[in-house]
């Protein structure tokens, strides 16, 4: 493993990390934009603009931009978070060159009208499909509710109203404050030769224009409180949940993973042995996200809707259990072994130490080997665990339900 | 690419040990297929396989159900048990060193689990709440409803289970189904990523070796569902499906098969996504598949768009598939090579998926496919020969099935 780091006059910064045994080589634009940064008349722009960028550039056509990838047999593709809009590609280490050509020219898309509103329909089926699911439309209403009044409320995909009515104009404005060199983490990772990437840089991007779009970072104070959507038909009740937990410049943020494992894993956890080992539920899980600024516990799980109620005591008594007595050595034992274990396989593929190598850098300016966060896993004590519950204690603070219930804990839907 | 080192075994027992060394890779995988899958399942009890697989994990050898699992969470298992028509499924990853601890449980839960009658009801339980969370996911819920409807059962039947049929299970089910079918004979083993080649064989010859072996087990053939349906659904998209049919991967016109499909739905440059998504705009998600069983192929393809603009999208997805016959351009076949070139180049990375797809290989042809000779095959592929397989298996006799709010009607004339 060989790190390599630099910045562009301009601002945009941009990490690698070498590792010549493996096959294939990783690259990805981390743009530090998503839904939080957006205001109310540009619902949804942030993933909408991550459509238009495969829509064609000054350049390319839509049908190049399509094109060119699948001849060099990209794995490629896109995401938007509340907090992140990614482009990236895996390719053999002989495409990288027109690779990230491609991929650097597409994040400064043209945004065509007639191109813009075709691709408005694809965003309205794409939320019409989420609609469908009542899982999505659990997270959406959780957010929004435990984030209100915070940007971390906002929705990725927004709404049917807001994409129907938004223009062009609006886009091409948020992209050209948004998408400035100072606000790009450009990360590399697998086979390839850094001297040549660092040219390559330079040459693609230098002309970017640069800025850092000011984002506010306030961690979220939630009030929390229960949201019930009914869903006639469904047969399931999804029940999920948040509460603050470290945010992503967090030391604990280690021991809040490690803990989300002991109480929430999908198997061999204690919300597996109280919930689901006996049937009471179908899945049961709790994870810990990072945010910037904020953090959360999400709990999630699904079950016979006369199942939900007991089940959200089932979970409490979890918590309080877990918050007044810790974990134990062997629970906590168990957890590090899993998590070295995942860490491990994720890192194998350059496609997994992308991921790591960009949002590190992007969240906290740090670089982290495997040995690195191997070694903190393994540090890991039950009263680190103890601590980072006296900070940020295991709790049901805001619920959100979807399912065929009318009423549930005190809500009516 | 470097040439893979494949090495077999066959005990005489039945059950056939893969093992595939990988040398730039720190973990180990494997893959467990055991000849107890749902095809098996006795009629009026679809459901029982999907059970037992869930219970045979509930204590097995000298662990109960508590120690087990966390026998293989201490080993830092990525674990995943399945069902399927003809197998069961386990598999595993982990660091290389923790892998002959997980294989030693495993040949526990395949030769003497317990089976305990009070955890058949939580098994039994979980099973049904899966079933109903896919009524709950209409997208995966239209293609388990098309193959019920493309293939006969007990093929075409889902390997989850029916609910109706999982409501009658009682313990005695899943365990005659155990006692009948869960052997050596007609089992795979798969092993991929850092492992000692002699050592792996003899380990699995101390655990599997003299795993007892039972006569061939048989299954009852039924009807398929009708090749047009709907299955009202109150949701704000339309779900598609469409199956028609095509070769198996033993075939020796799989790789045409393939890359058909390939240009129908290969990459983000292939015609369902471009005339469907791209120039119309009627869809998120579409995509067309080549599903193998052992004796038969089918082509599925699935898109799903908002009620009022599934028609629309119907009748341009059948176009679509009907229009490959009519030509293909020598630029699509080459973009499908690329693909698979680097999917294959990019499997390399991974033990999971070299164990998988070792164990599949022996499933479906009784020898492993190199990488190199898949790559062969797929780059020796020209235009005529994917237009002769079109000519041969063409896109008609469709099985058409959609989940919404309102029918659609099939328009096979349009042009």
């Amino acid at each position: 493993m060989e790190f390599h780091e630099t910045r562009l006059d301009n601002g945009l910064q941009v990490v690698a990390e070498r590792a010549p045994g493996v096959h294939s080589v990783a690259l990805g634009f981390f743009v530090r934009t998503g839904a939080r940064d957006e205001t109310d008349d540009v619902s949804g722009v942030s993933h909408f603009l991550e459509h238009m960028a495969f829509k064609g550039t000054a350049r390319h056509s839509a049908d190049d931009v399509n094109r060119v990838f699948d001849e060099v047999g990209a794995k490629y593709n896109a995401s938007t978070s509340e907090e992140v809009t990614l482009f990236y590609a895996a390719i053999l280490p002989e495409y990288l060159p027109q690779t990230f050509e491609l991929l650097a020219d597409i994040i400064r898309p043209a945004l065509r009208v007639e191109d813009f509103e075709m691709e408005k329909k694809v965003i309205l089926e794409e939320i019409g499909m989420y609609e469908d699911q009542p899982t999505y439309t659990a997270y959406e209403r959780l957010m929004h509710t435990h984030f209100a009044g915070h940007p971390l409320g906002r929705s990725v995909l927004g709404t049917n109203a807001s994409i129907t009515a938004l223009q062009a104009e609006q886009m091409r404005a948020y992209h050209q404050q948004r998408y400035a060199a100072g606000n790009i983490l450009l990360a590399v990772a697998g086979n390839f030769d850094w001297r040549e990437f660092e040219t390559m840089t330079h040459k693609l991007c230098d002309a970017w224009p640069a800025g850092s779009p000011p984002r506010p970072v306030p961690e979220a104070r939630p009030t929390g409180g229960m949201c019930l959507t009914r869903k006639q038909g469904s047969l399931q009740q999804h029940v999920m949940q948040m509460a603050p937990a470290p945010p992503s410049s967090s030391p604990w943020r280690y021991a809040a993973d490690l803990l989300t494992v002991v109480v929430g894993d999908d198997t061999g956890s204690r919300m597996f042995w109280e919930l689901v080992d006996p049937g009471f539920a179908e899945t049961a899980e709790v994870g810990y996200n990072e945010f910037d600024g904020s953090g959360a516990y999400m709990g999630y799980f699904s079950c016979e809707p006369d199942e939900a109620l007991r089940n959200i005591e089932r979970v409490q008594a979890i918590y309080d259990d877990v918050n007044k007595n810790g974990v134990t050595e062997v629970e906590l034992a168990q957890a590090r072994n899993k998590v070295a274990s995942r860490i491990v396989l994720r890192s194998e593929r350059p496609m997994g130490r992308l991921s790591s190598l960009g949002h590190n850098w992007l969240y906290r300016g740090e670089y982290r080997t495997v040995a690195d966060d191997l070694a903190t896993v393994r540090s890991m004590k039950t009263d680190d665990i103890r601590k980072l519950l006296e900070l940020y204690p295991l709790k049901q603070t805001t619920t959100s339900s979807v399912g065929p219930l009318e009423t549930l804990a005190g809500a009516t839907a | 690419m470097p040439e893979q080192q494949i090495h077999t075994q066959t005990f005489p027992n039945g059950l056939t040990l893969i093992i595939e060394p990988m040398a730039d890779v720190q973990s180990a995988a494997f893959s467990l297929m055991v000849p107890a899958g749902s095809n098996y399942d006795p009629p009026g009890r679809e459901g029982a396989a999907s059970v037992l697989v869930d219970w045979i994990t509930r204590g097995a050898g000298d662990r109960d159900s508590m120690q087990l699992t966390n026998e293989l969470d201490n080993l830092g298992l990525q674990r995943n048990e399945g069902v399927g028509n003809s197998h069961l499924s386990f598999t595993g990853a982990t660091v290389a060193e923790s892998l002959p601890a997980a294989l030693a449980i495993y040949a526990d839960i395949v030769q003497s689990p317990h089976l305990p009658d009070d955890e058949f009801e939580p098994a039994r339980i979980g099973v049904e709440q899966s079933l109903k969370a896919i009524e709950d996911e209409p997208r995966q819920k239209v293609m388990i409803e098309l193959r019920r409807r493309c293939y006969d059962a007990p093929w075409g039947t889902p390997c989850e289970g029916t609910l109706e049929g999982v409501r009658r299970l009682e313990p005695g089910d899943s365990r005659e189904l155990f006692e009948r079918c869960a052997g050596p004979r007609d089992a795979i083993l798969g092993i991929a990523g850092k492992v000692d080649v002699p050592a792996t064989i003899d380990l699995v010859g101390r655990l599997l070796g003299n795993w007892k072996s039972k006569p061939a087990a048989t299954y009852q053939s039924g009807p398929r569902g009708a090749t047009r349906d709907h299955i009202h659904h109150d949701s704000t998209q339309t779900q598609i499906g469409i199956a028609y049919d095509s070769v198996p991967y033993h075939d020796q016109g799989y790789y045409a098969a393939w890359a058909a499909v390939s240009v129908l739905s290969g990459g983000m440059s292939s015609r369902l996504f471009t005339e469907v998504r791209e120039k119309r705009g009627l869809c998120y998600s579409v995509y067309a598949s080549l599903n193998s069983l052992r004796e038969e192929g089918r082509v599925l393809c699935y898109a799903g768009t908002t009620t009022e603009r599934a028609q629309e999208t119907l009748d341009v997805t059948l176009r679509e598939l009907i229009r490959l016959g009519e030509g293909i351009a020598p630029d699509e076949l080459k973009r499908c090579q690329a693909l698979a070139k680097s999917s294959l180049i990019m499997q390399q990375e991974s033990s999971s998926s070299r164990a998988s797809s070792i164990a599949r290989d022996w499933y479906h042809l009784g020898r492993v496919t190199t990488l190199n000779e898949v790559r062969q095959k797929i780059d020796a592929l020209t235009v005529p020969m994917l237009l002769e397989h079109i000519r041969a298996h063409p896109a008609k006799d469709f099985t058409i099935l959609t989940l919404g709010a309102q029918p659609l009607e099939v328009n096979l004339g349009v042009s």
